[in-house]
Formats: C-alpha cells, sequence, structure tokens
C-alpha cells in the first residue's frame, strides 16, 4: 500500500473527501481484500486458530478501545470487562434461539450500555483518575457476571459453576457456522464493516470532537462542543466494539464464554496494542492486534530453535516471562521515542513513496 | 447599538479580586481594544463572557439576552467566538479539521449518520469542507491545510485559530492578544486579517492588545483596565491623553525598572 499522490488532482470537495482519496490506496485496499479471501484457501488449521481468528476478532476490540482511548483521550483499563458482557450476552441470546447476526448486535449495545454506565465518571475526572475508575468495571463486572449467569443460562449448559457456558453452533441465514473457514469469513465479513464504521467516525465531526477532547478539552467546549456528551459517546461506541468482538470471540475463538479469559491482563494486552500500533489511528489498531498475536508465537519460535541449538530446553513458563518482558519494554519505549506507534513507522514509508517518483 | 455588555462584573480567586465592577458594551460593527498592564483582569473578563468562568456578581447580556452562568458550549452556541492568549490548538487535527472544528457547534449530523457517512452526514461534510475552504483561502493558509496543526509555528497557530474561531459563525469575535509572539510582518497580517473580518463580514471585535501600535491603528474605541477595575474609556486618542492611564502604564513601567 503506497500512496502515490502524484498527477491525482481533486476537482470536487465530494472525491476530496473519499474515504481513500488517492487511485492506489484503493488498489491497496482492494489488493489487501483479496489476500485476505485467498489466505483461508492456503491456512492450516493452527494459521487459523492461532492467527487468522483471534486477529480478525480481537482487531474489532482493538479498534473500539482505539476511538475511545486514541481518538477520543478516555482511558480505559476496563475493556476486557465489556467484551465478556458482549459475549456473554450473545451466546445466552443465541441460547435462546435469537438469530446469530442479531444477537452479535445485541451483545454490542449490553456492552455499550454497561460501558456507558462505567463512563459516567468521565464527566468529572481525567486521566489517571479516569483510568482508576474504568478498572472498577474490570474487577465489578465479571465478579456480576459470575453471580448472574447461572440465574440465566438453563441448567446443563453452564459448567464450572455456572459461569463457564458452551454457546449453541450460531448460524447465519440457516447456514451452520461451524468450520474453521467458515468462521473466518463471517468474522471478517463483521471486521470489514466495522472498520468502514470507524474510519467514517473519525473523519466526521463525530471524530473531530473526539480529537479535539482529547488535545485540548477547554478550547473544545469553548468552540461549542459538548463533552460530557462526546465522552460518553466514546465509552459507549469503544464499548459496542468491545461487545460484538466478544460475541465472535466465544462463538468463534474461544468457543466457550469463561470468564478468566476476560481479565485485567487482556485489558492491559489490548491498551498495549494500540500504543505499540498507533493511539489515533486506524490502521494502528491492525498492526497493534497482529503484533500482540504473533509476538508471543515468534518467541516460542525462536527462543525453542535457539534453545536447541545451544542444547538445552526452553520451558514455557520462561517464554512467557521473556513474552512480557519485551511487550512492556516496547510499550515503555514507543511511548517515549514514538507516541504514535508503528502507524507512524507506516505514514513514514508512504510518505517518501507518496510523490514518487518526485518526491522534492 | 450595543451587541454584546457586561455590566458590573465582579469575579474573585481567593483574595484575588480580578474583576471589581467593570461595565463593557460592544457596540455592532466596531472594535473594542481592551488594555492593561499584566494581571489587569483583562483574560479574566474574556472568560466571564464566554461563559468559562461565571461572575460572582454581574450579567453578560448578548443582543439583550442574558448568558450568564451559561455553560461554556451554550455560550459559544449562543454566537460568541474566541481565540487564547496561550494558543489552544488541536495538535493531533490537521489545519483543515481544526477549522471545521469551529463548525461544529452548527452542524447537524448525528453519530450514527456519521458512522454510516450516509445523506445527511455526507452532504453537511462536503458543505463544511467548502465553507472551510473559504476562510482557509482568507487566511492564505492553503499550503498547510493538511499539515497537523500541532507542527505548525506560532504566527500560523494563531491564524489557524481565527479560522476555527470565524468558522463558529459567531455574532461577535474575542481575540485574546492575537499579535502576541509573532514578528512584525506576522503582526501586519494579523491586523489586516481582524480589519477584513470587521469591515467585510461585519463581525464585532473585542482586542485584547499590548502593542499600542495596532491598537491606535485599527480600534474604533479603547478601554483601559488596571487591577479589576476599569479606569478610562474612549477613541484612541483621549485614551491616550488620559492621566489615569498614563500612569497606571508608568507605574507599571516603574516597578518592572
Ligand atoms: N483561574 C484563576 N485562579 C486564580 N487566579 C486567577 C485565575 N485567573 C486569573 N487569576 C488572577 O486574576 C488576575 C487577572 O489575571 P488575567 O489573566 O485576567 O490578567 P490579564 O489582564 O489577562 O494579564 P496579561 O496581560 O498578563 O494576560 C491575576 O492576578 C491572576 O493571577
Ligand atoms: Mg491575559
Amino acid at each position: 500500500m503506497i500512496y502515490r499522490e502524484t498527477g491525482v488532482h481533486h476537482t470536487t470537495y465530494r472525491t476530496d473527501m473519499a474515504l481513500f482519496r488517492v487511485p492506489l490506496a484503493r488498489w491497496s485496499v482492494a489488493g489487501l481484500l483479496v489476500v485476505a479471501v485467498v489466505i483461508p484457501f492456503f491456512a492450516t488449521d493452527y494459521w487459523f486458530s492461532a492467527i487468522l481468528i483471534p486477529f480478525l476478532t480481537f482487531t474489532i476490540a482493538t479498534l473500539g478501545l482505539n476511538l475511545m482511548t486514541g481518538y477520543a483521550g478516555q482511558v480505559s483499563l476496563g475493556h476486557a470487562a465489556f467484551i465478556a458482557v458482549g459475549g456473554y450476552t450473545a451466546t445466552i441470546l443465541l441460547i435462546y434461539d435469537i438469530p446469530f447476526l442479531a444477537a452479535v448486535v445485541l451483545g454490542g449495545l449490553m456492552a455499550a450500555l454497561v460501558g456507558l454506565v462505567f463512563g459516567i465518571p468521565s464527566a468529572r475526572i481525567k486521566g489517571l483518575y479516569l483510568a482508576m475508575a474504568t478498572l472498577a468495571a474490570q474487577f465489578v463486572l465479571p465478579w456480576a457476571i459470575s453471580r448472574v449467569v447461572p440465574l440465566v443460562v438453563p441448567t446443563g449448559l453452564a459448567v464450572a459453576g455456572g459461569d463457564t457456558v458452551y454457546p449453541p453452533r450460531p448460524n447465519l441465514f440457516g447456514l451452520e457456522i461451524d468450520s474453521l473457514f467458515e468462521r473466518y469469513f463471517v468474522s471478517l465479513a463483521i471486521l470489514v464493516v466495522m472498520t468502514v464504521f470507524a474510519m467514517n467516525l473519525v473523519r466526521t465531526r463525530v471524530g473531530r470532537a473526539w480529537v479535539a477532547i482529547r488535545d485540548h478539552d477547554v478550547a473544545a467546549k469553548i468552540l461549542g462542543v459538548n463533552i460530557t456528551h462526546y465522552k460518553l459517546l466514546a465509552f459507549a461506541i469503544g464499548s459496542f466494539y468491545a461487545g460484538v468482538s466478544g460475541a465472535l470471540m466465544v462463538f468463534f475463538y474461544y468457543g466457550v464464554a469463561h470468564v478468566g479469559e476476560f481479565n485485567l491482563d487482556l485489558s492491559l494486552k489490548l491498551l498495549g496494542a494500540i500504543i505499540i500500533g498507533g493511539l489515533g489511528s486506524i490502521i494502528g489498531s491492525f498492526f497493534g492486534t497482529a503484533f500482540i498475536i504473533l509476538l508471543p508465537i515468534f518467541l516460542n519460535i525462536s527462543l525453542t530453535f535457539l534453545g536447541n541449538a545451544a542444547g538445552f530446553q526452553v520451558s514455557s513458563g520462561i517464554i512467557a516471562g521473556i513474552e512480557n518482558i519485551v511487550f512492556g519494554a516496547l510499550v515503555v519505549v514507543l511511548l517515549i521515542v514514538e507516541p504514535l506507534g508503528l502507524a507512524k513507522f507506516w505514514q513514514n514509508v508512504k510518505d517518501y513513496f507518496r510523490l514518487w517518483p518526485f518526491s522534492y | 447599538m450595543a451587541i454584546l455588555e457586561a455590566r458590573d462584573v465582579h469575579i474573585a480567586f481567593g483574595g484575588v479580586q480580578a474583576l471589581q465592577g467593570v461595565d463593557l458594551t460592544l457596540n455592532e460593527g466596531e472594535i473594542l481594544a481592551v488594555i492593561g498592564p499584566n494581571g489587569a483582569g483583562k483574560t479574566t473578563l474574556m472568560n466571564c463572557i464566554s461563559g468559562w468562568y461565571k461572575p460572582d456578581k454581574g450579567r453578560i447580556l448578548l443582543e439583550g439576552r442574558d448568558i450568564t452562568g451559561l455553560p461554556a458550549d451554550k455560550v459559544a452556541a449562543a454566537g460568541i467566538g474566541r481565540t487564547f492568549q496561550n494558543t489552544a490548538i488541536f495538535h493531533g487535527l490537521t489545519v483543515l479539521e481544526n477549522i471545521m472544528v469551529g463548525a461544529h457547534l452548527w452542524m447537524r449530523s448525528n453519530f450514527l449518520s456519521c458512522m454510516l457517512y450516509w445523506n445527511l452526514a455526507q452532504k453537511e461534510e462536503i458543505e463544511v469542507r467548502e465553507f472551510a475552504e473559504e476562510i482557509i483561502d482568507f487566511l492564505e493558509i492553503e499550503h498547510i491545510r493538511r499539515t497537523p496543526a500541532g507542527a505548525l509555528p506560532m504566527g500560523l497557530r494563531r491564524r489557524v485559530e481565527l479560522g476555527r474561531a470565524l468558522a463558529m459563525r459567531p455574532k461577535v469575535l474575542l481575540l485574546d492578544e492575537p499579535m502576541a509572539g509573532l514578528n512584525v510582518e506576522e503582526k501586519e497580517d494579523m491586523a489586516r486579517f481582524v480589519l477584513d473580518v470587521n469591515e467585510e463580514w461585519g463581525l464585532p471585535v473585542i482586542l485584547i492588545e499590548h502593542d499600542m501600535g495596532v491598537v491606535m491603528d485599527i480600534s474604533d474605541r479603547v478601554m483601559v483596565l488596571d487591577y479589576g477595575r476599569k479606569i478610562a474609556e474612549g477613541t484612541p486618542d483621549e485614551v491616550r491623553q488620559n492621566p489615569k492611564v498614563i500612569n497606571a502604564y508608568l507605574g507599571v513601567q516603574s516597578e518592572a525598572v
């Protein structure tokens, strides 16, 4: 995806304001979509379940977190809890024979509602204090879920004290979504729609208001932006994305709604992903998610290889420890040297080629 | 005809009486300069007018309507646009986007239509883009329209802030030291923009400024604050002759020495 701008002149604001302004950008997005459609024909089961499906489903969550934190500046440490709300809601709805798509959307809406409630403190506090308030979601919601879920799930469907629930097999317009292949395509389609929505939000009135609040809330208010309204909107929409991704994670990735998966660790990972990928960048959410999914796989392969070469066994505990160190160090380094994350490096490459061959 | 009035405005911060019974009248179509030594209360008066501070006592009237105590975003919607002494642009937005934020308050599309970029949202975005381009042309900043505002030098930041305030389509414009930190050439440009805004758009302006040359040149009337009180008001010439004003300024100078 290299955006060559040379020779491209827009004669109307309409085309100048299109989602992809430069023909080459349109072509590269089309190319990327083709790759996304072709990959599954070559992918092994391992690729699907360890890389592709988690990438598609988690990216929806990082997109939402980036809207909230990267664009609107509302730091959230409770994203995993909102993911859990979406995942459980959708699972329970599916059990009660609500159609798949409706269950996913309603899961998102339930998460949005809950996110909205936990966003209320943002009207009064910001920064570190707000982060602490959202941490409450991370403690309260899993507890609430483990209390409420056993009450609404018919006995026999829930295991392990009642808060681990297996969803029935979802089906789309009468067709079961079962194979990894099918799960991949359904997740891909939903991710594409959610991405277009996010891109539209950030390039219009709402996105500008969010960034204005993030960059200078006093000026935003004096320019007539209703700060509280847009902060709450950021919480609701960010949590909606979390909820939708939660539904897809449960149906297609984990295969089970288990509250233990949606812990603080996941919230921090997602926050790290958008910092590494790029705060306030849509494509950065993709980079960041790819990073958190590929890093452990990469470390696992390379450390095992090195260990074998040196003649000793590298335990999985050591690998996990090293993963945390690398991840934490990268977050810190990027926050200091390049707060715009991987997306900024990408931008630099693009800028170099944008005016190519006349780069003066 | 008065478009904006402040009546008997009082405000204190802890023990500091920042404003003590200040009256201000801005007439249709005029440029009113507000001057005074550092700490006189000029910015505080603007903050009271734009709803950022709530006066302890007194009223603010816009076209006769009482706007005292309204939240700042409602005051903006009522028709008061302003710029800031310590520029307050949105760093992460481009120049074009900064100016389009100015139009936020009169835009109508909600988050759903924005998300879908449907009908109303798309039409409105294009309309506002055209409007923003007119402002960009007027301020001669076409070449930086896609530059992130955070990367701009002070002179251009002040211009972008003026553009953003104009995009609000305000009834009254408050400019808090729009020439501070600019070089001579940039000051001249800014003075020309302020005059053009006032003459071509018919917009009444309150201008806070320390540079007496600029004040004498472009303002219709001058009002002088000192220690939170109005000590003089009149045409630039009258104010310049006023012994109280001379005293206030000399006093500051002798203190500074
Ligand atoms: N939020 C605040 N809290 C405490 N004191 C304040 C506050 N705002 C203003 N003041 C005080 O009010 C007085 C007037 O300040 P103001 O900023 O209005 O002065 P000014 O005339 O704009 O000066 P300058 O020319 O330096 O900009 C000062 O003593 C200032 O310290
Ligand atoms: Mg001031």
